[in-house]
């Protein structure tokens, strides 16, 4: 595909440290070729911001290929920006055309603190997965691979759950700043394989609980977070998180402490 | 040979020499080992299984990650699968096949009983990471699925799509998140390791900079295990993501532990070419395409033609003619070069012509594009987002780029470096791959040394080993501390006019020229001499703006880049050096007549292990003979 060199301007939210007050600065981006990705645009604006001895813009990337789940923010109010089930750092200058004025602002949470400029703190998450979000069991001593059978349709649809990069897209696109896409997609996960049946109800207990501690929003099903989702995490998801829940909390059973004769 | 290079393999058969060496080894009551503390560094696949591993078992762990969440870590990216001699195909695959192909796969240059070891624990990771639910591919009848790999003529590879990666270290992750739920894991998030302390001779901790605060902070432990990943980011360009870095390595390096066979780096032969100068980093596509991709070339130099409009009888099906037993599925090393003699031939494709052909017509007419896309679907969608062209109208634009390195710190059987306490896991070691790793073999490679090597030989060596208590008061803590300073105060006050990328990019091209694909001794000689020169505008002209007691990203990688500056150095010596052709070390000076790599294990059937001398002193070479008693020593043929 033949390149063009185009002409954007940026208006990027510029945030000292997570206490400072905020504000959006212009900037323009010369000569980007459409064949540039969006953060390699983003590299050259830095570049000639340090060489002016100017404060680069801090974003959080890492693999530049779509899987870590270290970049995003918004461009014009999207996540990732306009191109469907793409983080930013796949997303291409082709998407956009000469004098197109583009808004790059931070994830928007409370559960998600501004770090610096478009950088935020998405720790959030990684407590919702330790509080639950696994299937108890110690190196060592496990059984055969393929001594439990799983038909293939469940493993897909697991895998489908499983493939969330923990971006926070999802949250950042939701208006009550919900997780339940991200919570979700974990609880279907194990819940669809027969390893993660012991410890379902449990698991759909804790992780729903450590979402509402963390403050995230409640989930009213607007379905904008699949919408924006780079991974098209589906809704059915939220669904079968609300089943989950309700079952456990019907099925509660009290903890037992006892640990044995000692 | 010295002593120090010692692999202390233990004597005896192969066959069961892990599982005696296991029962020699010392253990720690389960009720003394939450006295002990071990930090992890890292949070990749070998590290997030090693901290899970040692907090399941006890042990209190401070794990360090330098990103914000460990499930970021770059083992998250790896495509296409993991190997395991489970011969569920029944096509012949055994443990001893998966050794016997690794051993070759690497160029016979790698260590026989770690090798071997890493083929029998191959079948314990599979079980493992189902039992903590990774989703891996399964068949209709709920087995599970297999696909072929590089270098090898058995379907022995298990999968999760495109992103086995991904799913590995996702179960990784969540057992290490529930031990620091448990209370076993310390994690340290967006803390970057700049120091390796050592007391006594032993390896008791490390100092990081904490990247949200701009903090030095001095740990505490019995013994340091380091999981830091590969050095391939010394070429800027690469397949790595932007934080992988060797400053971890290196600085452990510069302290005593010794660097192993640098030069041994790996170029995937399909990635997607480069586009321009702006360009960050490069996008592997999974080796598992060539089970249905086919490699070609126009016949015609400088064919212009659309590649739809290039009937198969002026097609150059390259791979599939030069090895009709392996076709499209030759190594790495060895597809990678092939590559570069058809675009240096003037036969590459695309505005560049640094580019070959790999295309799925004929994959797609015989099983139809909806099987393709159920196999490949979402490495064709990422191809297309990066191109603009759609691989199933037309064949992808693949050229090589650097992806892994097999170098990387010294270690023996146990995983120990040259300073005790200092255990090195996953791609940061030497220990497995050779000249040449094969293709889904890294995966394997990470969580084996996790899972199940690193957690035995911690608990033999710290319970072998009376260690003094320490605190991070003791002088040994407080210089290294104050030396990371300084070195952050100096790189800050230079204040030049070149960003920290200029220099970066500089070098890398410089090694990509010279110790990349192919490298012959004028050119090494070369690099040698410009090196220095780069290091030394660097530390004069560089210019990192903001201060170091805040997120600071240019000051971040300004401290990496330095550490390129000095490894690329040692790779250029240890190429020159090495006066053979092994694995991905292509000496031009040392080729069959057919163009194929010429060992000489005469004289170079060794690793070579450099050993630190000080600032401005060449580094001296110690050497670990390698002897091949299970395999036989033979050329390299996958014709």
């Amino acid at each position: 595909m033949a390149d063009k060199l185009i002409n954007v301007k940026l208006k990027v939210w510029r945030q000292k440290g997570p206490k400072d007050q905020g504000s959006f600065k212009e900037y323009d981006a010369k000569n980007v070729s459409t064949s540039e990705s969006f953060l390699e645009m983003l590299d050259q604006v830095n570049e000639n911001l340090i060489t002016k001895g100017e404060d680069p813009i801090v974003f959080d990337h890492d693999c530049r290929e779509g899987i870590c789940g270290s970049c995003g923010f918004m461009i014009n109010g999207d996540a990732h920006g306009p191109q469907k089930s793409t983080t930013v750092c796949q997303l291409h200058m082709r998407a956009f055309k000469d004098g197109d004025v583009l808004v790059l602002e931070p994830w928007r949470a409370s559960a998600f603190p501004i770090v610096k400029d478009l950088m935020v703190d998405r720790s959030a998450l990684d407590r919702v997965i330790s509080s639950g979000g696994y299937i108890s069991t110690n190196a060592g001593g496990a059984r055969d691979a393929n001594s439990i059978l799983i038909p293939k349709q469940d493993a897909d649809e697991a895998m489908a759950s499983a493939t969330c990069i923990g971006c926070g897209a999802c949250v950042a696109s939701c208006k009550n700043a919900s997780a339940a896409l991200f919570t979700s997609a974990k609880i279907s996960h194990m819940a669809l394989l027969p390893q993660g049946q012991v410890e379902r109800e449990r698991r759909a207990l804790l992780m729903v609980e450590q979402m509402d501690e963390e403050g995230f929003g409640a989930c009213s099903s607007t379905g904008a977070c699949s919408a924006s989702c780079p991974k098209d995490i589906s809704l059915t998801n939220i669904a079968r998180m609300n089943r989950e829940f309700l079952k456990a909390s019907i099925n509660k059973k009290p903890e037992s402490s006892d640990s044995g004769g000692m | 040979m010295s002593s120090k290079v010692d692999g202390k393999v233990p004597a005896g058969d192969l066959s069961t020499m892990w599982t005696d060496q296991r029962f020699k080894m010392k253990l720690v009551n389960p009720a003394n080992k939450r006295k002990h503390t071990v930090i992890v560094v890292g949070t990749g696949l070998a590290g997030a299984s090693s901290a899970a591993t040692l907090g399941e078992l006890g042990y209190n762990v401070k794990a360090f990650c330098v990103h914000e969440s460990p499930r970021r870590a770059h083992s998250v990216a790896a495509q296409g699968g993991i190997n395991a001699a489970k011969n569920y195909q029944n096509d012949g695959d055994s443990i001893q096949r998966l050794f016997y192909d690794t051993i070759k796969g690497g160029d016979f240059r790698s260590r026989e009983a770690n090798v071997y070891r890493l083929a029998e624990l191959s079948v314990n990771i599979i079980d493992q990471a189902v039992a903590q639910g990774v989703p891996l591919a399964r068949e209709y009848g709920g087995l599970l699925s297999n696909r072929s790999f590089g270098g090898a003529q058995v379907s022995r590879t298990f999968y999760a799509r495109g992103q086995t990666g991904q799913q590995l270290l996702l179960g990784a992750y969540s057992e290490m998140m529930r031990q620091v739920e448990a209370g076993t894991v310390k994690l340290y998030n967006r803390r970057e390791m700049l120091e390796l302390v050592v007391i006594d001779g032993k390896a008791r901790g490390i100092i990081t900079r904490n990247l949200l605060t701009g903090e030095i902070e001095s740990h505490e432990a019995d013994c340091v295990v380091m999981c830091t990943g590969g050095y391939s980011n010394v070429f800027f360009l690469s397949t790595n993501a932007m934080a992988c870095a060797v400053t971890a390595a290196w600085k452990s390096h510069k302290k005593g532990a010794y660097f192993a066979n640098p030069c041994f780096t790996q170029i995937h032969p399909t990635c997607i070419p480069v586009h321009g100068d702006i360009q960050s980093k490069l996008t592997l596509m999974s080796e598992s395409l060539r089970n249905d991709g086919r490699v070609w070339v126009p016949q015609m130099k400088g064919d212009k033609r659309h590649p739809n409009e290039i009937p198969d009888s002026e097609r150059d099906y390259y791979l599939e003619r030069i090895y009709p037993s392996f076709g499209n599925l030759a190594p790495r090393d060895v597809s990678s070069r092939q590559a570069k003699f058809r675009c240096d031939e003037g036969r590459g494709v695309g505005e560049t012509g640094q580019a070959v052909y790999l295309d799925f017509r004929d994959a797609i007419n015989r099983l139809g594009r909806d099987k393709i896309a159920e196999r490949y679907g979402n490495l064709f969608q990422m191809y297309e987002k990066i191109t603009g062209e759609n691989p199933y109208e037309q064949p992808m634009k693949i050229y090589p780029a650097p992806h892994y390195t097999m170098g990387g710190l010294w270690v023996d059987y146990n995983l120990m470096s040259t300073i005790p306490g200092l255990f090195v896991a996953g791609e940061a070691n030497f220990s497995d791959h050779g000249a040449n790793r094969l293709g889904a073999s890294a995966l394997m490679q990470g969580l084996a040394d996790g899972y199940f090597v690193v957690p035995y030989t911690v608990g033999d060596y710290i319970a072998g080993n009376k260690m003094a208590p320490v605190t991070t008061d003791h002088e040994a803590f407080r210089s290294a501390n104050q030396g990371v300073r300084s070195e952050i105060e100096k790189l800050l006050s230079i204040k030049g006019t070149r960003t920290v990328d200029s220099f970066h990019k500089e070098l890398g091209r410089l090694m990509w020229e010279y110790c990349g694909m192919s490298r012959n001794e004028a050119g090494l000689k070369k690099a040698l001499e410009e090196i220095p020169k780069i290091r030394k505008a660097f530390w004069s002209d560089v210019r990192i703006p903001g201060e170091a007691d805040e997120v600071n990203t240019e000051l971040e990688k300004a401290c990496r880049v330095a550490d390129f500056l000095e490894l690329g150095e040692l790779m250029c010596r240890d190429a020159l050096e090495r006066k053979e052709s092994c694995g991905g070390h292509f000496r031009e000076e040392y080729q069959t007549p057919d163009n194929e790599a010429l060992r000489d294990d005469e004289n170079f059937c060794h690793v070579s292990a450099w050993e630190w001398k000080g600032t401005d002193q060449p580094q001296e070479l110690h050497k670990e003979k390698l002897s091949f008693e299970n395999v036989k020593l033979s050329t390299r043929s996958y014709k």
